[in-house]
This record gives C-alpha cells, sequence and structure tokens, in this order.
C-alpha cells in the first residue's frame, strides 16, 4: 500500500497552526532583545538592532545564577525523592491490589484538586516552627508531596502493564522483593518511570506558589522571581520579556528533547 | 510495603487535618489571640458570600471550556499532522512548547505581550482589519483567562493524540476505505472509538490541574472586574491573604475539596473504566 502524498493543503495549514501557537513564545523571545522604547513601539517593529543590554540589567537587579541554581536543586531533589517515595507505594498497590486500591488512589487525586492556598496556612505554620522558611528543603517537601499523587499513579499505571505471569514465574523461583523489583519491573517500566520523572521536573520547575509564600532572597526559584514581577512593573516588557526567557528557556529546551518520553508515559499506558 | 502507602497517607493527611481544625475555629491574623471554637460558622459565612456561587459557576465554566476546546481542537490538530510531511518534527516542537511555559510567564505574556489593548499583537490585528481593539482584562475576563489556558493545555492533548492515532489500524483503516466509508465515517467509528482512552487521559490529568488554577488569575485579573474571573482558588486566596482569615479560608479549600470529589465521581465514572 501506497502512503497517497501528503497534499500541501493540509502541510500548509499544519505549519499555519504550528506557527500561530508558537508565535506568543516568539514574540516575547523576540522583545527581550529589545529596549523598552522599541519593545512598546507602535506599529510593533519586527526588524530592529537587537541588544543584550535587558539581560544583564535582569541579572543585575536579581541574581539569576542563584534562583537558576535554586529551581534545579528544588526541581531535581523533589524529583528523586518523590520517586523513592511513591515507586513502593505504587509496587504495593498494583502488585497487592485489595478492593480499596482504587479508592486510595481516587483520594490522592483528588486532594490534587484541592486549591493550594487552602494547605498555605498549616505548611507555613510547619515551615515556620522547624525554621525552614526560605529553605530550600521547604520547597523540596512541598513540591515532593504536591507531586506525589501524580507520581503513584503514573508508576502504579506503568506497574500495571508488567505481565503477571513473569511475575508468577519470578516469585514461585523465590526472588525476594528487591531481586524481583530491580531485575524484572525496573527493566520493564524504566520507560515509565522515566516519563514520570520527568512530568515532576517540569511541574516542580514551574511552580510558583510554594516559591512564592515560602521562599524570600535566599530559596526563591526562577517561577517565584518570575510572578514577583507582576504587577508594578507593568510595562517594562523588554525586561520581563528577558526575565521570563531566561526563566522558561532551560525546561522548554529540556521539553524539545524529552517529548516522545513525556508523551508515552503520560498517556497512563493507555495509548499504545 | 504498607508503610510506604502509610507514609503517604500521613504526609498528605496532615496539613487536611490542620485544615479541617482551622476551618472550626476562630482564627484571623489581625485578631490574634482569639481562637474560640465556631463549629459550621466559617462555612455558613464562607457559603453565604456573594462571590461564592459566581466562583463555583467560574471554576466549573473554567474547565468544561478549557477541555471541551483542547480536546475538539487537540484531535483537529493531531489528525492534521498525523501523516508525515516535510518539516513534521520542527512543527512537533512549535507545537509542543506553550505546555512547557511556567504558568505565570504564559500570563505575563498574554496580558501584556498579546492582550494590551494599546500595544498588544492582538490590538494590532484587530486595527489591521479596521476594528476596535478589545480590552481583553476587562471585557472578557474570563474568557482570556479560558483562552490563556487553553493555549497551555492545547499542546498537551494534541502531542496525547498524535502518540494515539499513531497505533492506528492501518489495514482496518483501508478495509473501510474500501467498503466505501466516507472520511466522516471513517472518522466517526475507527478514529474517535480508537481516540477513546487517550481523551480519557487528558480529560482526568487536564482536570485535576484546571480545578485549582491561580497563578493565571493572579497575575492578570486578580479575579476581576469585581468578581467576574474568580475562581475558587483565588477566593480563597482573597480570604486567607487579604482578609486574613484563616477559618474561612480553611472551610472554603474544604469545600473545594468536596466540590472537586463530586465532580471527579462523574467524571471517574466516564473515565475511570477506561483506565482500568
Amino acid at each position: 500500500m501506497k502512503q497517497p502524498p501528503f497534499p500541501w493543503i493540509r502541510m500548509l495549514s499544519a505549519w499555519g497552526v504550528a506557527l500561530l501557537l508558537f508565535f506568543p513564545l516568539f514574540w516575547l523571545g523576540l522583545t527581550a532583545f529589545k529596549t523598552e522604547m522599541q519593545a512598546i513601539a507602535v506599529p510593533p517593529q519586527l526588524f530592529f538592532t537587537p541588544t543584550l543590554d535587558t539581560f544583564a540589567e535582569v541579572n543585575e537587579r536579581s541574581d539569576y545564577l542563584l534562583h537558576a541554581k535554586n529551581s534545579v536543586i528544588s526541581s531535581v531533589a523533589s524529583t528523586i525523592l518523590g520517586l523513592l517515595i511513591a515507586a513502593p507505594a505504587a509496587y504495593a498497590m498494583a502488585f497487592f491490589r485489595t478492593k480499596r486500591t482504587r479508592d486510595i488512589l481516587m483520594w490522592m487525586l483528588s486532594t490534587k484538586m484541592m486549591p493550594a492556598v487552602g494547605a498555605l496556612v498549616p505548611v507555613y505554620v510547619m515551615a515556620q516552627t522547624s525554621g525552614l522558611l526560605d529553605s530550600l528543603w521547604s520547597l523540596v517537601i512541598v513540591f515532593t508531596l504536591s507531586n506525589l499523587p501524580i507520581m503513584v499513579w503514573m508508576l502504579y499505571s506503568a506497574f500495571r502493564e508488567v505481565p503477571n505471569d513473569i511475575l508468577e514465574a519470578v516469585r514461585l523461583d523465590g526472588a525476594s522483593v528487591w531481586t524481583e523489583f530491580r531485575h524484572v519491573i525496573l527493566p520493564l517500566t524504566k520507560g515509565g518511570i522515566a516519563s514520570t520523572g520527568l512530568l515532576c521536573l517540569v511541574l516542580a520547575w514551574n511552580e510558583a506558589f510554594w516559591s512564592l509564600n515560602l521562599t524570600s532572597a535566599n530559596a526563591a526559584t526562577l517561577a517565584g522571581l518570575i510572578a514577583s514581577y507582576s504587577s508594578p512593573e507593568g510595562l517594562f516588557w523588554a525586561k520581563l520579556s528577558a526575565a521570563s526567557l531566561l526563566a522558561i528557556a532551560p525546561i522548554i529546551v529540556f521539553g524539545w528533547f524529552s517529548q516522545k518520553q513525556l508523551v508515552q508515559g503520560l498517556t497512563f499506558g493507555a495509548v499504545k | 510495603m504498607a508503610p510506604a502507602v502509610v507514609t503517604l497517607f500521613l504526609w498528605m493527611i496532615v496539613p487536611l487535618v490542620m485544615t479541617i481544625w482551622f476551618s472550626l475555629i476562630r482564627y484571623n491574623l489581625m485578631q490574634p489571640g482569639e481562637h474560640g471554637f465556631m463549629g459550621l460558622e466559617n462555612y455558613h459565612y464562607f457559603m453565604t458570600d456573594p462571590d461564592f456561587w459566581p466562583s463555583v459557576r467560574h471554576t466549573l465554566m473554567l474547565f468544561a471550556s478549557v477541555i471541551a476546546i483542547t480536546v475538539v481542537l487537540g484531535v483537529g490538530l493531531a489528525l492534521l499532522v498525523n501523516e508525515p510531511f516535510p518539516g513534521r518534527g520542527i512543527v512537533r516542537v512549535l507545537l509542543i512548547s506553550p505546555f512547557f511555559v511556567m504558568p505565570t510567564v504564559n500570563a505575563l505574556l498574554w496580558k501584556h505581550m498579546m492582550m494590551n489593548p494599546i500595544y498588544g499583537v492582538l490590538a494590532h490585528v484587530w486595527h489591521f482589519f479596521g476594528a476596535t481593539p478589545i480590552d481583553w482584562m476587562t471585557d472578557l475576563p474570563l474568557f482570556s483567562v479560558i483562552l490563556m489556558l487553553s493555549w497551555q493545555w492545547l499542546p498537551f492533548a494534541c502531542l496525547i493524540f498524535i502518540t494515539s492515532l499513531q497505533s492506528l489500524d492501518r489495514e482496518q483503516m483501508e478495509a473501510a476505505r474500501m467498503d466505501g466509508a466516507n472520511r466522516l465515517h471513517q472518522f466517526w467509528y475507527l478514529v474517535l472509538p480508537h481516540l477513546g482512552r487517550s481523551i480519557a487521559v487528558v480529560v482526568m490529568i487536564e482536570m485535576i490541574f484546571l480545578m485549582s488554577v491561580f497563578a493565571e488569575i493572579y497575575t492578570t485579573t486578580s479575579g476581576g472586574p469585581g468578581n467576574e474571573s474568580t475562581n475558587l482558588a483565588f477566593l480563597i486566596y482573597k480570604q486567607a491573604l487579604m482578609n486574613f482569615d484563616v477559618g474561612v479560608a480553611s472551610a472554603g479549600a474544604l469545600l473545594a475539596v468536596v466540590l472537586a470529589n463530586i465532580a471527579a465521581v462523574f467524571l471517574i465514572r466516564l473515565v475511570g473504566k477506561n483506565l482500568d
């Protein structure tokens, strides 16, 4: 069977839609290299002499590298910690299922729907009493907690994909739980585990609410930094764009490279 | 492995129990030291707030419309880029990018650079066609938020559908074509059922994130004008951090959990059997 040639109308519309969806980001990137006057020029300028001054200003005003470091540490650490906690739980749920397993999973997901602000006061009080305000530890713990339901769910689905026959054979051979996990389940589900980690990395990187409320100078992440730009500087578009670009560029580039992996895992094994 | 489940359970239940406790006492940061037991009065207060029902309605409208938009357009887009064509890799990369943009940047980008009625790109587009630019944040606040969220979630829906479409049985499609099924029939009886499970996944994940949308509203409209774009998450925020009333805010948070669970029961019924 020969594929019909892809009609050029469909190709053009695919490109058109893609460019349209990407346009706001393109514009953000463009504005970052303008001066403030060029940024709000009427009509908007598509061609101009790019400048790096705004980036320098942004970095001068707030230490970009410190915030970037905070973002990297908090998202990576919370992802690893989350995987370590979620994996055993998901393992237990997937392979030793009871009637309540499903209800517990649902309950976990429903806690995710509670607005974070509802838990703000308790969490703030706990962070304060334990002296973890404005420390990366509080962020790591909170990010881990808020991502746990999703992690457990995704890992659960990944583990459910492991064929029962293999497990039974391994257990008959008297393998320990660890051996079983290390040599059978891990190799079979590494795609799912990777995408769980990837998604949590993205979510933790982008999380602004807790960063804003639990940290100030020392431990603020990039997302928290950008959120603090929100209103008073309304019209400093070039600086806003430069700061935003610096904040989203790492995770977008990371996303481009990991998109296939991410999507496969995200579908909970429902799509093959 | 039970300890892991228990730890997990504890870690999630502690803030919940504290929130329940706060919701039952008088706890206003402006009146320190007064922690009398209130019973359900905080709940009563929160539910009789004139902003309460509008915010429930906005919460539901927000997530229903974003889900509808992203699923419908996502299926369309996925069909569009399903067959190979020159540059498909780049198109995919461009399509998925908005998903990785952090919500605060998304909101600021749309508010200032796209939707600003004087300098925004959309204003220029409107001028180009000889129309008067729309003051998005003032005239269509909820719709603006829906637009931003759809922009962020469309790539996500689209990518999952693309992945799913790639496993569509080509021979079956061919057979259907031979039998004279037209494109609409092919779509309705073959493609759509095939996408069923991935649609379920998209609906479920988006629901989880859209019930408690906050950053976008906080950075753009602050719930206004009036209460026209206030959702439950934002209303709770107002109670906690603008009125400093932790008790009422906690009551509100618990009501939000209840609402989330009701919505969850409905959707999980629909969606859950697709995921087992």
